[in-house]
């Protein structure tokens, strides 16, 4: 039961994940005066995508072919182990939030390749840029996260989620550093307005679209979503961990739908916010986004420090 | 029978080394082996033909290495029986002087770097033969290679046995001499000879720091003995047993390469053969951690939480200061050499969590961050090995180390390319290979930080733990830029174009050896962990907080609900999703893959100089990391006819360690300035040497009277 659950959520997961995209869009269009395409017009696009030919450069090796499917699979197994409408889950306990971590670092592993293999400009350029932006955001990441297992004393996603609904609603100043921390991160990680602008191709700052430019077809389709995913795993770990409530506790098919009105309330909201904050702020230099992401880590920091000062039991 | 194990181990390495002597002594072999079967006339004409004066170095060559692996299967069944076993051996040689017999002792600690030891030789046992078939008889003999070879891997076996001080220090400069002239094998260049040389000072030096430890316990030891028992007894005040820590640390720091101590491993590991530097580099240094773990939780024993501090915060730097100097190498072989640094600092600072955890009273804690530490050495030796033989590989196929003169390599080295990416992957600390679960063990380890009462370790432990996350995401960074640029992209320089795979099978192998062994542990790291928890046992006295902690399939060191890791079960679900997605988009035969043109954003004419070089690679975090080194950036523009036009541009970049200019580079200006007031008393003139002489003799003589 338990097992099958963890299926289900899985894929419930994966096919949400182009619906929360197309929701931030049609936010970001009705805030900036624009008519806004449908939220299911990124189901279009990958249904569209999976159906093309893919171009592969002549001077692509085996590495660019496999990449895309390594990184979608690097960032479903991420998916899995991340409790989505009920705390229980299994499958959290086959891989901790560290090796969580560690899929999204796979995943990046190949696609900062893929970005290196075919050999122009534009792939170096942004495999270079990625693998800076990525370096300096996995510690305050991390500082965020310790924060939050130290509190629960658990690695285990699950239990961690768990201990903090068991407390109920407690004012943690350390929970509020590491959740600015971790929303610093996440808009960096998943190469949002002001790090890197997902609506644009062809410029000289992209990140994440300079890599993926020689990609097509089922290819693109499959990063395309993965990003997609990436984007909804950030969403879903910041509502899930630090405003827990609504999350089934019991496997009743009630407090499940519960759970899914509640995560799907949830995640409006951070997209609302995102959408909000993106269309306030200019995409910032390059190399200004190394004090952004230092600013994330003392936040990490802060809160960590808070934690270990004002709240450890003793 | 562990120990006759160990004693063959030693025994074939040292003869693999006097077997290279033989190779330019051809008539004399086969005379004597007619000798010895004079009555056999058949064998002799086989041995004639097998020896033939021909393929005759050949077969010694081969011999040798084959020597050297049967010491290495040896040594593996020692170091893997010894752990199983956890017994401890000990025996007594009468060698040396009559009245100071070797102590030999046997334990699983031992037994750990044996087996680390015999796996690395087994693979270059495997490599061997290929790489120095093409070598130049004339120019660099092999006897020398082989000889000294064969004195250095037996050193290193001696030095895990050694159980007193003296023993212990001949094993050791037996180790650091041999690898000596292993390092000034090429000694043409006059920087392989530099090299060298500064590999020789500071290997004494190191040397120096260790027998003063020794010293400083054994004048509290019991009569003054150096047997390793004595010391671990002897009574020791907090100060001396901590100037004793100090010493053991820079001794073996310096070994192992530590942030300021590691100038002369950059130096020294490019300039050996590639089979040499991986010895170097993924087995030496872990004696050198051996010869620290023994000194301090071995013989010292009473361990204090300040001396975890400092190797946390010398393991910090050295873990950054190696990877970020690593990034910027254009060589290859530096790049690895300074990627030793940054895992050894990792292992360092992992020990110093486990002494703060032991001084603390939390002895299973302890026991975990030692496990990580253990564990995060073998894995080193076994990827970092991986590295330098491909390395050599590479050298060979494209005949240059400079990363920028790569590229493209993934078409034409299939195989080795696949090899070094899992080498890659493994010390990029990727989930389903090994360096990630030793990472991984380390991170629950400070994660336990809470049960300490000192609120600055308390704080203190988790920014070492965000530093190590930081220090995994470089190497990630770096190792993605080192595989890119060398093997994707489109060929940089001619060599590269032609290169092709390397043929001999045997090269190959050891690398898959190598590679799969990554693959096994990172997917049953319990294997090894359940072995490496005997070690803990054995050595701190304390297991693992979890005793069922290390199953084949879950991997729970504190406790079930605290933290877990199925490697098998992450494999497996890896596969299906990874199955499902490939099968789903390829069910559609109408749409196979177009091959066509880069798009080249409609200007046409790509070239190979337009790709990111690894300087361009790595330009963000020269800009952001812009303190750690000294910068010396050069760009010439020749201006054109027309205004603001450029015809040519020529940019020169050059990056330098700190601490040559900041530490050792004043040191040498002092002892320079010291040799000239010295030198002041030599004149040169016979008579003021003479009457040195004569008031030497007189105020001699007044002591005397």
């Amino acid at each position: 039961m338990n097992i099958l659950l963890a299926i289900l959520q899985t894929l419930l997961f994966i096919s949400l994940a182009p619906l929360l995209a197309g929701w931030i869009k049609c936010c970001k269009c009705y805030l900036q005066n624009r008519k806004a395409p449908s939220p299911l017009q990124p189901y279009r696009d990958l249904l569209k995508l999976t159906h093309k030919q893919p171009v592969v450069s002549k001077d692509a090796s085996w590495l660019f072919v496999i990449a895309p499917y390594i990184i979608f699979s690097a960032t479903a197994l991420a998916v899995t182990v991340i409790p989505l409408i009920a705390v229980d889950l299994p499958t959290a306990a086959s891989a901790d939030v560290i090796v969580l971590v560690g899929f999204l670092a796979f995943a990046r592993f190949f696609l900062v390749l893929a970005g290196l293999d075919v050999g122009t400009a534009f792939g170096g350029m942004g495999a270079s840029r990625e693998m800076t932006i990525s370096s300096m955001a996995e510690p305050a990441m991390l500082m965020a996260i310790f924060t939050i297992t130290m509190t629960a004393s658990t690695t285990n996603l699950s239990f961690a989620i768990e201990h903090i609904m068991q407390e109920g609603l407690v004012l943690r100043p350390s929970f509020i550093f590491a959740l600015l921390a971790l929303i610093l991160v996440a808009v960096a990680e998943t190469g949002r307005i002001p790090v890197d602008n997902p609506a644009t191709h062809l410029e000289l700052t992209m990140i994440h679209e300079a890599m993926i430019l020689e990609y097509s077809g089922r290819h693109l389709a499959l990063i395309e979503w993965a990003s997609q995913l990436k984007l909804m795993l950030y969403g879903v770990l910041i509502a899930n961990i630090f405003f827990p409530w609504g999350m089934a506790e019991t496997l009743t098919l009630s407090a499940l739908g519960y759970g899914l009105l509640a995560i799907m309330g949830k995640l409006g909201i951070l997209a609302v916010l995102l959408a909000v904050s993106e269309t306030l702020f200019a995409k910032m230099r390059l190399f200004r986004v190394q004090e952004f992401l230092s600013f994330a880590y003392l936040l990490g920091l802060l809160g960590m420090l808070s934690h270990i000062i004002l709240e450890a039991s003793r | 029978m562990i120990l006759f194990l160990a004693y063959a181990a030693v025994w074939f390495s040292f003869l693999s080394g006097l077997l290279a002597l033989l190779i330019r002594q051809h008539h004399s072999v086969i005379k004597l082996l007619h000798y010895c079967c004079r009555k056999q006339p058949a064998w002799q004409q086989h041995l004639d033909n097998w020896l033939a004066q021909a393929v005759y170095p050949q077969r010694i060559q081969q011999l040798s290495f084959i020597l050297m692996g049967v010491a290495g299967v040896f040594a593996i069944s020692a170091g893997v029986s010894g752990l199983m076993s956890q017994t401890i051996i000990t025996d007594q040689l009468s060698l040396g002087l009559p009245w100071l017999p070797w102590h030999v002792r046997f334990d699983s600690l031992s037994a750990l770097f044996y087996l680390i030891i015999g796996i690395a030789i087994l693979a270059v046992s495997c490599y061997g033969p290929g790489y120095v078939k093409d070598n130049n008889e004339q120019d660099h003999p092999f006897a020398i290679l082989g000889l000294f070879s064969g004195l250095f891997i037996s050193g290193m076996f001696l030095v895990l046995l050694a159980d007193d001080a003296f023993f212990f220090m001949i094993a050791w400069e037996l180790m650091s001499v041999a690898s000596y002239f292993l390092v000034a094998f090429q000694h043409e260049n006059s920087a392989n000879r530099r090299a060298a040389f500064i590999y020789l000072i500071m290997a004494e030096v190191g040397a120096i720091a260790i027998i003063l430890a020794f010293g400083v316990l054994a004048s509290f030891s019991e009569g003054g003995t150096f047997t390793f028992d004595a010391l671990r007894n002897a009574p020791l005040s907090t100060t001396w047993a901590s100037v004793a820590f100090v010493l053991a640390l820079i001794g073996f720091g310096m070994k192992a390469g530590l942030v300021p101590l590691h100038v002369w491993l950059p130096e020294a590991h490019p300039v050996a053969p590639s089979h040499i530097s991986a010895l170097m580099s993924g087995v030496m240094l872990k004696v050198a951690v051996y010869g620290l773990i023994r000194f301090s939780f071995d013989l010292l024993g009473d361990i204090h939480w300040q001396w975890g501090v400092a190797l946390m915060i010398l393991g910090a730097i050295s873990a950054l200061g190696g990877i970020l100097y690593a990034m910027m190498q254009p060589n290859l072989k530096r790049l690895l050499a300074y990627s030793s640094v940054e895992n050894i600092g990792i292992i360092f600072m992992v020990l110093g969590l486990s002494m703060i955890f032991l001084a603390k009273g939390h002895s299973n804690l302890a026991a975990l961050a030692f496990v990580a530490a253990l564990f995060h050495a073998f894995n080193h030796a076994l990827f970092k090995n991986l590295l330098f033989l491909g390395a050599g590989i590479i050298q060979h196929q494209v005949h240059s180390l400079n990363i920028d003169d790569m590229g493209g390599l993934i078409k034409r080295m299939p195989h080795t390319s696949k090899l070094f990416l899992i080498a890659c992957m493994s010390i990029s600390s990727l989930p389903l290979f090994n360096g990630f679960v030793s990472e991984w063990l380390a991170f629950q380890a400070a994660l336990q930080v809470g049960v300490l009462d000192n609120a600055v370790l308390r704080s203190l432990i988790p920014v070492m733990a965000a530093a190590l996350a930081l220090t995994a995401a470089l190497a990630a960074a770096c190792f993605v830029k080192l595989f890119g640029v060398m093997f994707l992209g489109l060929p940089r320089s001619r060599q590269a174009e032609k290169a092709e795979e390397i043929q001999d099978k045997g090269m190959l192998a050891s690398l898959s050896l190598l590679a799969g062994l990554c693959f096994l542990f990172g997917i049953f790291p319990g294997l090894m962990i359940n072995l490496l928890e005997n070690v803990a046992v054995q050595t701190l006295g304390y297991g693992l907080p979890n005793s069922t902690a290390a199953g084949w399939l879950w991997l729970a060191p504190v406790s079930m609900q605290q933290a877990s890791y199925a490697a098998p079960i992450v494999l497996i679900l890896a596969l299906i999703a990874g199955g499902i997605s490939f099968h789903y988009l390829r069910r559609d035969p109408a749409v196979k893959l177009r091959q066509s043109d880069t798009w080249d954003c409609g200007f046409g004419g790509l070239t190979p100089r337009m790709q990111y070089t690894s300087s361009a690679f790595t330009m963000p975090f020269r800009r952001i990391f812009s303190g750690v080194w000294r910068i010396d950036e050069k760009i010439d523009k020749k201006a054109g006819a027309m205004p603001l036009q450029v015809t040519d541009i020529h940019y020169q970049l050059h990056v330098e360690d700190h601490s040559w200019s900041k530490i050792y580079q004043p040191i040498e200006r002092s002892v320079n300035r010291i040799a000239r007031l010295v030198s002041r008393m030599q004149t040169g003139n016979i008579r003021v040497y003479l009457s040195y002489s004569f008031f030497t003799l007189i105020f001699l003589l007044w002591v005397v009277s």
